[in-house]
């Protein structure tokens, strides 16, 4: 007890500490701002609710795409990568999560958080994904359909 | 006539931590090994996409089978009521219990994704085998525990159920062998495996890997803390063991002939028996000659029943079949190529129709030895921190029938 | 929240407007059903309104795709599927590699009596019996409601014991880092864990057809809904004798061959 009794103090200030760092925390200042493109539209959610429940989106959407074959969409993980994507200055292509300028990376980092996503998935999106990725925009598929008009126009000749 | 056996800690002597630092170097090797082969990925293994389940497997599965007959002797004693195994009880439950964790960290640890156990423990898929294993693994320890509990208990109203413990232990153990064997019994993509079989024969396999680990591993602890053993309980002991060699013999006997007789498994059995490769000379002269009749020729020999060395050597030489059968069966059977086309000749290039190669790495077979090691380190630490290793197992103290044999009288310490 | 569920109906109702576009164009289509179509070329998409996926919409269990794969169309030494799948997938091996990833493969049987030769890509068989689901202990290797076999990464802790039940050697572990420049976004694999061909699900899910049957040079693989009896596979399947590999396993097959050895 005598014990505890000496090193309260120290706990009580290191309580106050965690206290004071949390709301700063809340105030946004020393919390890393997530690399977004805005013109893109706005995120599934706003910024401090994201910070909450990104991951239990991402886990709900991961068992969707892969149990019920969902796709595409505001919430999938290709449009999180596009709207997200941060280009390399020197060479402009788009860092992976080997760069600390990783949208996921800011973050992480910062919070000292391991994810297991990046063993098996593509940091990057993939160039002939992003239009496909796009709320509405089904780059690829209106290409095929294009060409499936054409075709069957030309059989009705 | 009911007998009270007395049971005392080990002795702390410098062979005592000498063998258990020994076992804690192997540990930490085999901890490095494994991290090494999820560092790197499987790729530093000899396993392959052809031989998924390399020496790792040999090792666990030789272990757990292993747990399972260990734990026969306390049956012995507490089912079949038979006297002189008695005293042996608590450290059969004691090591059966240290075998299954060694072999089971061989597996986890053989994991791709070693880090990701708790979605084992999380998500269940009950037509799997494997996830059954798992609640029969566990159970294993809990019912062990019991047992182990209502042996030791000074309370009589626990000692009660010792019986009752016992028999619960002895059907777990039973089914729980019976899974393990399954693992392989209900393959049936794999020509070498797709047999009933597969189940007896691991419970026959595990008396024998059982009681040979454990006469060695009992004699060694009861010899070096300076306490008597009977020649006449290891003979005794010995003699089972004979008979528990020849059911395994004779379960892998039904195994090829079963297999002989359908054409459409022919080619497999005798590539597997017949053909002279490797895997033909670790079941002939590794498990049968080996491991099955010479261990026999020497626990029935005369010699037995005057000096525990035929026993003793007798036990090492069902270790080093029992590890050549698991090889035989795991490797060996996984290197026969899959048919997928019966009677037809193949080609890919996924080596198709053709025989897959296996050559263990360092890291496996260390792996492997960090996990036997640490089996004897929780029983050398057991055995240290629980009454479980009887003062004297001479024959004359565990069974008045026994003492017609000659006591071999061991220094005793003051 | 109100405001976020403005833009879902927002979103919704472009959504719907798109589709409605899309279901007037196939309804053209299934008008001029008349027209014949050669190869394998969009046999999906022509199958009708009924076949089609949108990205956003969950699948179908009533579908049971499947593939009928013509093997008198299918010479040796071609291994155009194989390259596409390579490509599509993004994985790499080297022939006769033991430690690559293979998700499909060319086989070349022969009977050594008659000397009856056929080639023939065999990959995951989409089985509706896979043994490979019944064995996993933790259900990762799965089968989804439209009948594709497949391997869910994210709950996979990499036993293999879904590789020793696999009748057709579909699966492959990945014994080493994919480096990400290699890695496809819609085909995620990783060190650790099992993989196989998952019939391009990715593609399945907008209403494509997989890598290997639009690859086909001669338009062997024939792909579509194997419960729909107005399928072009249901069609052909009716007309020609269709074999399974290792049909006696009982595993029942999604994938059909026109001629085996």
């Amino acid at each position: 007890m005598r014990a505890f009794g000496r090193a309260a103090p120290a706990i009580l200030a290191a309580c106050a500490g965690l206290v004071l760092a949390t709301s700063v925390a809340q105030a946004g200042d020393i919390v890393p701002k997530i690399p977004i493109d805005r013109t893109k539209g706005d995120c599934v959610l706003p910024g401090d609710q994201m910070r909450r429940e990104h991951m239990n989106i991402l886990m709900h959407r991961r068992d969707d795409t892969m149990f019920k074959g969902i796709r595409g969409g505001k919430a999938s993980l290709s449009a999180c990568l596009t709207c997200h994507m941060v280009k390399d200055e020197k060479t402009g292509k788009p860092v992976t999560v080997a760069s600390p300028k990783h949208f996921c990376r800011v973050c992480h980092d910062f919070a000292a958080v391991k994810v297991d996503c990046w063993s098996c998935h593509k940091s990057v999106p993939e160039e002939t994904d992003t239009q496909a990725a796009l709320p509405g925009g089904m780059g690829s598929k209106q290409s095929k359909f294009a060409q499936l008009l054409e075709y069957v126009q030309g059989g009705r000749k | 006539m009911k007998k009270h056996f007395h049971y005392e800690y080990l002795q702390s002597r410098v062979g005592y931590y000498t063998a258990l630092l020994s076992m804690g170097a192997l540990m930490l090797i085999g901890l490095a090994a494994a991290y090494y082969m999820e560092h790197h990925g499987h790729v530093v293994t000899g396993m392959t996409n052809q031989i998924v389940w390399g020496m790792p497997h040999v090792f666990a599965v030789f272990l757990i089978v292993a747990a399972s007959g260990i734990l026969n002797v306390a049956s012995i004693g507490t089912v079949f009521g038979r006297t002189a195994y008695k005293p042996l009880g608590r450290l059969s439950a004691v090591m059966a219990a240290a075998a299954l964790a060694g072999g089971l960290v061989i597996l986890v640890l053989d994991l791709g994704r070693p880090d990701r156990l708790i979605v084992a423990m999380t998500e269940y898929n009950f037509h799997s085998i494997f996830a059954w294993n798992i609640y029969l693994y566990n159970g294993f320890f809990a019912v062990v525990l019991l047992y182990l509990y209502t042996q030791m208990s000074q309370d009589f109203r626990v000692r009660r159920f010792y019986r009752t413990a016992g028999t619960l232990a002895f059907v777990w153990r039973l089914i729980l062998t019976t899974g393990t064997g399954s693992i392989f019994g209900w393959l049936v993509a794999r020509q070498a495996y797709d047999l009933a079989v597969f189940a007896p024969m691991f419970i026959a396999l595990s008396f024998s890997f059982g009681l040979a680990i454990f006469i060695l591993l009992m004699t060694a602890l009861m010899r070096g803390d300076e306490r008597p053993v009977g020649v006449g309980l290891v003979n005794r002991m010995g003699r089972l063991l004979g008979v528990f060699l020849a059911a395994a013999a004779y379960f892998t006997v039904v195994w090829w002939l079963t297999d002989l007789y359908a054409a459409e498994h022919r080619p497999v059995v005798q590539y597997l028996f017949f053909s002279g490769n490797v895997y033909s000379w670790l079941y002939w002269l590794g498990f049968i000659g080996v491991g099955t009749i010479l261990p026999m020729l020497m626990v029935f020999s005369g010699s037995a029943r005057t000096s525990m060395k035929p026993v003793i050597f007798a036990s090492i030489l069902t270790i080093i079949g029992g590890i050549s059968l698991m090889y035989f069966v795991i490797i060996g059977g996984q290197s026969y190529p899959l048919v997928l086309f019966p009677g037809k000749e193949v080609k890919s290039s996924f080596l198709d129709g053709v025989v897959a190669n296996y050559a263990p790495t360092m890291p496996e077979i260390l792996l492997g030895i960090g996990g036997v090691a640490m089996g004897v380190a929780i029983t050398l630490l057991a055995a240290k921190v629980l009454r479980i290793l009887p003062v004297s197992l001479a024959d004359a103290e565990v069974d008045p029938h026994l003492a017609g044999g000659k006591v071999e009288e061991l220094k005793k310490a003051a | 929240m109100s405001d976020q569920g403005a833009r879902d109906r927002h979103e919704q109702a472009r959504r719907d407007e798109i589709d409605e576009a899309r279901r007037e164009f196939l309804r053209n289509i299934a008008a001029a059903s008349v027209v014949s179509l050669g190869g394998g070329m969009m046999l999906y998409s022509m199958g009708g309104e009924a076949q089609a996926k949108k990205p956003g919409e969950p699948l179908d269990p009533k579908k049971r795709w499947g593939m009928l794969i013509d093997t008198s169309k299918c010479t040796s030494g071609c291994d155009k599927c194989v390259e596409a799948c390579k490509k599509e997938n993004g994985w790499e091996a080297e022939p006769g590699s033991e430690t690559d990833v293979q998700w499909i493969r060319k086989v070349d049987v022969k009977d050594p009596l008659t000397g009856f030769m056929a080639s023939l890509p065999v990959m995951c068989q989409h089985c509706a019996n896979p043994p490979c689901v019944d064995v996993c202990p933790t259900g990762a290797s799965m089968r989804r409601e439209d009948g594709i076999v497949r391997v869910n990464m994210h709950t996979c802790i990499g036993c293999r014991y879904c590789m020793m039940a696999c009748p057709y050697k579909a699966r492959s572990f990945v014994h080493e880092d994919i480096p990400e420049e290699k890695k496809r976004f819609h085909a995620p694999m990783g060190k650790g864990c099992v993989t196989s061909c998952d019939f391009c699900a990715h593609r399945i899910d907008v209403g494509r057809i997989p890598a290997c049957a639009e690859a086909c040079p001669e338009g062997a693989m024939l792909f579509g809904d194997m419960n729909d009896p107005n399928s072009e596979l249901r069609k052909r399947l009716k007309e020609i004798r269709s074999y399974q590999i290792r049909a006696d396993l009982g595993t029942d097959n999604g994938i059909r061959y026109t001629r085996l050895p």
